[in-house]
């Protein structure tokens, strides 16, 4: 089975869960309006989500940011009161904190989308269930009760089709904001913690080491540069730099 | 035909892409099958690209279902994967 198949089957699934059916056809009808309009309240919330997700995020950036600076400060001053090992400590800190500002821009550009997204299926879901309203009314008043469904048929299918897909839609935009809150508390403690140690948010070892190796070599160069404006390098360190 | 992108909305298509799309859909299942990421990424691409192009959006309040679905845009092949063990898209 190819994958048009299986995601026909699957919308399907799920629009059967729109397709319930009173007694009464016009009963079944207005039924369905409710859950078009509860889908419409819920993308609405789900907006809201990925807004406060996201803001949450440009927070972070902003506080890592500040960070950033703070370290490199430091560093200066514990270069200047030539405490070497205390401004290598800070200048690794602020490294990996731009990395993890790196991360978090991806991030914050991935919501972006995943907001433009749920906006336009809003708006989508807004006109196919005014479309249905004014479609239903006047079945409701001109054929009888036996005749409504067979009216509203493909009407139905059309919009249950579109509530299945827009609930697909929140799904998957909830899934995402969960997975970058996760994230973004992990970084929290991270910082608290004054650790920062995961460069890179990856498993992949050999990922892993080569942001490490990144990360000293940027050091190594913001070090000597530093040195040089505070106009203390000797060169016995030069050769220590290998 | 009417044909629908995922999370994106729906378009009118001359039936004559249907053999293209059928086509691009067995490469899918092969490639999901390999694990081939980039060229999943690839094929889902051309796949929505040809019904933007080809194909005509459907107004808003349009009322009418779908004869194909088609993945969401940034459907990746470990999402393919999970549809066919019958996860769905969004696993849970």
């Amino acid at each position: 089975m190819g994958i048009l198949s299986r995601m026909s089957t699957i919308v399907k699934a799920k629009m059967t869960q729109f397709l319930d059916k009173a007694e009464d056809p016009r009963e079944t009808l207005d039924y369905s309006y409710e859950k078009q309009l509860e889908l419409l309240q819920n993308v609405k919330r789900g907006i809201v989500d990925v807004v406060t997700a996201k803001r949450r995020l440009e927070l972070q950036g902003a506080k890592l940011k500040e960070n950033v600076n703070k370290l490199d400060q430091q560093a200066r001053q514990a270069l200047a009161a030539g405490r070497e090992d205390l401004a290598r400590t800070a200048l690794e800190r602020k490294q990996v904190a731009l990395l993890q500002v790196q991360g978090l821009d991806s991030q914050i550009a991935d919501l972006e989308k995943e907001q433009e997204r749920l906006t336009m299926a809003e708006s989508r879901l807004a006109a196919k269930v005014e479309a249905f309203r004014t479609r239903k009314e006047t079945i409701k008043a001109q054929y009888s009760a036996a005749e409504a469904q067979v009216r509203i048929g493909e009407a139905a299918t059309g919009i249950s089709e579109e509530m299945a897909d827009v609930g697909m839609a929140i799904e998957r935009a909830e899934d995402k904001t969960e997975k970058l809150r996760a994230r973004a508390s992990a970084i929290d403690e991270l910082v608290q913690a004054g650790t920062l140690e995961d460069y890179t948010g990856t498993t992949d070892v050999v990922e892993r080491e080569l942001a490490q190796i990144s990360v000293s070599q940027n050091v190594n160069q913001e070090l000597e540069a530093m040195k040089r404006q505070l106009g203390t390098s000797q060169p016995k360190q030069l050769k220590e730099g290998k | 035909m009417i044909v629908r992108i995922s999370t994106e909305g729906q378009y009118r298509l001359p039936s004559a892409y249907l053999d293209r799309l059928n086509e691009v859909d067995n490469q899918l299942v092969e490639v999901v099958a390999k694990g081939d990421r980039k060229k999943f990424d690839r094929l889902l691409d051309k796949m929505l690209k040809m019904v933007r192009e080809k194909g005509q959006p459907l107004k808003p309040d349009e009322l009418v279902g779908s004869e194909i679905i088609l993945p969401a845009p940034g459907t990746t092949l470990d999402d393919a994967k999970a549809l066919f063990t019958g996860d769905g898209l969004i696993p849970g």
